[in-house]
């Protein structure tokens, strides 16, 4: 989904096809068509391998999933005991039930992603175009913004979890200063949960905006000046408008996952006003062994987000920029 | 359109970068509604002021003044100076038409698309005007850029090589149409160029630039008659410049000057320099080459005859033929001689050299007579 918003890499994506299939033109010699069908061998040979992964890992999956969430219970089953069936009762029954919890993950996910994209683009528009030309310094820059991927994000979120812990010093600081009264707390609220996916995926907004606007000439800038448009002004008609692509790759790369987010929820959360979809799934999955829930909601979660994504990309997506 | 150009001058403006003076204490002044050209080789500055002008770039001395206003302390967004930019800088994002109105739009000029509109018909592109800007060709672009500075009506236009991306053609087409344009729309054009024939063939006035300083401001023909310095001599199409002594500085018809056998006149406010040894030059189309002893049909009594010298070598152009010429006390002498006649002269040929003394500049002594020499 996100790449299709990105003409660079749809253009990458559609290269392959065009060397499987070139037209045959009446002037190639016999020679030239064998060339072309050489290639087009070739290249449906390096593409095997993606399609047998994604067929495999994905396709499969998905579908024995949908099918799970069909599943019935057969009368007098042992707990975790279902039999293949159609019984389509399972989705009204979770959407009933859990429909807080699904409006509850896309807001989380939506804050997420909207106070990602806030802290993102400055710094990839900092990286990218004001220090362009000092490579030092954008290297460092670029290191430091990926180095927390160098370790685990579950330690990640773990030293979060200390660092807003009830006896850090941050609570008691926040408390000092009468911000956070005596008997208030930051795990367990979703300001924490929301504040650990934004830090988790920070670097997938930030990079695809960053390689967008690395390609951001600059004269465009410096035009938009000359035609009376002010500083801001420049921002929003030119700037923005022509990294487009990158912040809908960034922000859907961030939203897909915050949406169907679990770490943060369990260890910075953990609290029934801060319960996500992606907790219901694991303890009707793992706890209650109601495998036929677990796999609706995941089904409905991936729908939603299908659709959710999909609106966004026609209402945002240009896929005319040069 | 009414006229809308206003007056520009620069009063001592430098511009230093980390380390090296872009533009060293230039003083301008561009009356309104004039076609000026700024010409000079890369990196002489011409660039960077135009850039001070456009408010993209801040002088570190000096004011610009933009009619009576001073506009130094202002941001480029505030100044009534609109730029057709060398590389175009059109947003790709927009429609051709939306690109031109994008400035109207920006000061809330009531029906911006409209006005828009019009200009792009002025450049003959009305038909183009959903287009993006990728879609078009290079010269449709650059017309696009034109139309988008135009349609704001600025005290000032600034073109910053707009021309040198174009092939020869279609560069000559569009000298005339800017010109015209100009002239209809009666703006202040600003034209930086290091293209000299451009520069004469469009601008009212020229200014040659050198290492961040004016050498020489005046009309095309002037600049090209009379240069004051060995680069404006050189940069401004071809001279012969070579080192003589005045000989008699009082006589009632100028200077006489004197170069190996030779003497000749040079009129005193013709020379930069009355006394001493000087630099002389004259440009090659003015010379007249005959071979030893014969004498020009059109000579006059007054003509400068120079005997002894030997052509080394022959450049048939086909409108005319390029002559080097070996001379005895000047050196190697360029002749551009008009192929009327169909007799070339052949290298080795013994020939003598004929000029009107009126075509003759005096130089300061000891320039650099290669100074402004465009290297190939």
């Amino acid at each position: 989904m996100a790449v299709n918003t990105t003409p660079g890499a749809a253009e990458e994506l559609t290269t392959p096809q065009e060397h499987v299939a070139p037209p045959p033109l009446p002037e190639q010699s016999a020679e030239e068509r064998r060339t072309w069908r050489a290639r087009g061998r070739l290249g449906m040979l390096l593409v095997i391998p993606g399609f047998a992964f994604i067929t495999l890992f994905f396709v499969v999956p998905v579908f024995s999933m949908l099918a799970m969430s069909l599943y019935v219970r057969p009368e007098g089953a042992v707990p975790g005991e279902f039999v293949p069936g159609f019984n389509i009762a399972t989705y009204a029954h979770v959407m009933t039930t859990y429909g807080d919890t699904f409006v509850r993950s896309f807001l989380f996910a939506t804050v997420a992603t909207v106070a990602a994209l806030c802290i993102g683009y400055p710094m990839a528009y900092l990286v990218a175009v004001r220090l362009r030309g000092r490579h030092l310094l954008q290297g460092l820059l670029l290191v430091v913004i990926i180095a927390p991927f160098f370790s685990s994000f579950i330690l990640r979120v773990q030293s979060w979890r200390f660092i807003l812990s009830d006896e850090s010093w941050v609570v008691g600081f926040l408390k000092a200063i009468s911000v956070l009264p005596q008997d208030g707390r930051l795990t367990a609220t979703a300001l924490a949960v929301v504040a650990g996916m934004t830090y988790l995926y920070l670097p997938l907004m930030m990079l695809p905006i960053y390689a967008n606007l690395e390609r951001l000439d600059t004269r465009l800038i410096e035009a938009g000046g000359d035609l009376y448009a002010g500083g801001l002004q420049t921002f929003l008609r030119v700037t923005l408008p022509l990294s487009t692509p990158g912040v809908m790759a960034g922000t859907i790369l961030t939203f897909i996952p915050a949406s169907g987010d679990y770490v943060n929820a369990v260890m910075l959360g953990n609290n029934v006003d801060t319960t996500t979809v992606g907790q219901i799934i694991d303890s009707r999955f793992f706890h209650a062994t109601d495998y036929p829930s677990a796999a609706a909601l995941s089904a409905v979660l991936m729908a939603i987000i299908l659709i959710l994504v999909t609106l966004y990309v026609r209402r945002f997506g240009t896929k005319e920029i040069v | 359109m009414s006229a809308t150009g206003k007056d520009l001058a620069l009063r001592g403006i430098t511009k230093l970068f980390s380390g090296f003076t872009a533009v060293d204490d230039l003083d301008l002044h561009v009356p309104a509604g004039s076609f000026f050209a700024l010409l000079g080789p890369s990196g002489c500055g011409k660039s960077t002021t135009l850039r001070m002008v456009a408010g993209l770039e801040h002088p570190t001395r000096g004011r610009i003044l933009i009619g009576d206003d001073d506009v130094t302390g202002t941001k480029a967004h505030q100044r009534e100076v609109n730029t057709v930019f060398q590389s175009y800088a059109l947003f790709p994002h927009l429609s051709v038409l939306e690109n031109v109105a994008f400035g109207l739009r920006r000061r809330k000029v009531p029906d911006a698309l409209g006005r828009a509109s019009k200009v792009l018909d002025l450049v003959e592109l009305g038909h183009l005007a959903q287009r993006r800007p990728a879609q078009l060709s290079g010269g449709q672009q650059q017309r696009v850029a034109l139309a988008r500075a135009v349609v704001n009506e600025p005290h000032v236009l600034l073109l910053d090589e707009p021309l040198g991306a174009l092939d020869m053609k279609l560069r000559r087409q569009m000298q005339a149409e800017l010109k015209q344009i100009q002239q209809e729309v009666g703006i202040t054009f600003i034209h930086v160029t290091h293209d000299q024939e451009e520069a004469l063939t469009m601008a009212d006035t020229v200014a040659v630039m050198n290492a961040g300083r004016i050498e020489q401001i005046g009309p095309p023909g002037e600049l090209y008659d009379l240069p004051r310095t060995a680069f404006v001599a050189n940069f401004l199409g071809k001279s012969n410049l070579f080192e003589a002594e005045v000989v008699d500085a009082a006589g009632p018809q100028g200077l006489t000057v004197q170069f190996g056998e030779t003497t000749c006149r040079l009129a005193a406010e013709r020379a930069v320099q009355q006394q001493g040894r000087i630099v002389v030059g004259i440009r090659p189309e003015k010379i007249v080459l005959t071979r030893a002893g014969r004498r020009p049909a059109d000579a006059q009594a007054d003509w400068t005859r120079v005997t002894g010298g030997r052509v080394r070598d022959v450049a048939y152009t086909g409108v005319s033929t390029e002559y080097e010429v070996e001379v005895p006390g000047a050196g190697s002498l360029t002749v551009f001689s008009q192929n009327l006649r169909t007799e070339v002269i052949g290298p080795g040929t013994e020939v003598d050299l004929w000029w009107e003394d009126a075509n003759l500049f005096g130089l300061a002594g000891g320039s650099d007579t290669e100074a402004g020499v465009e290297e190939l």
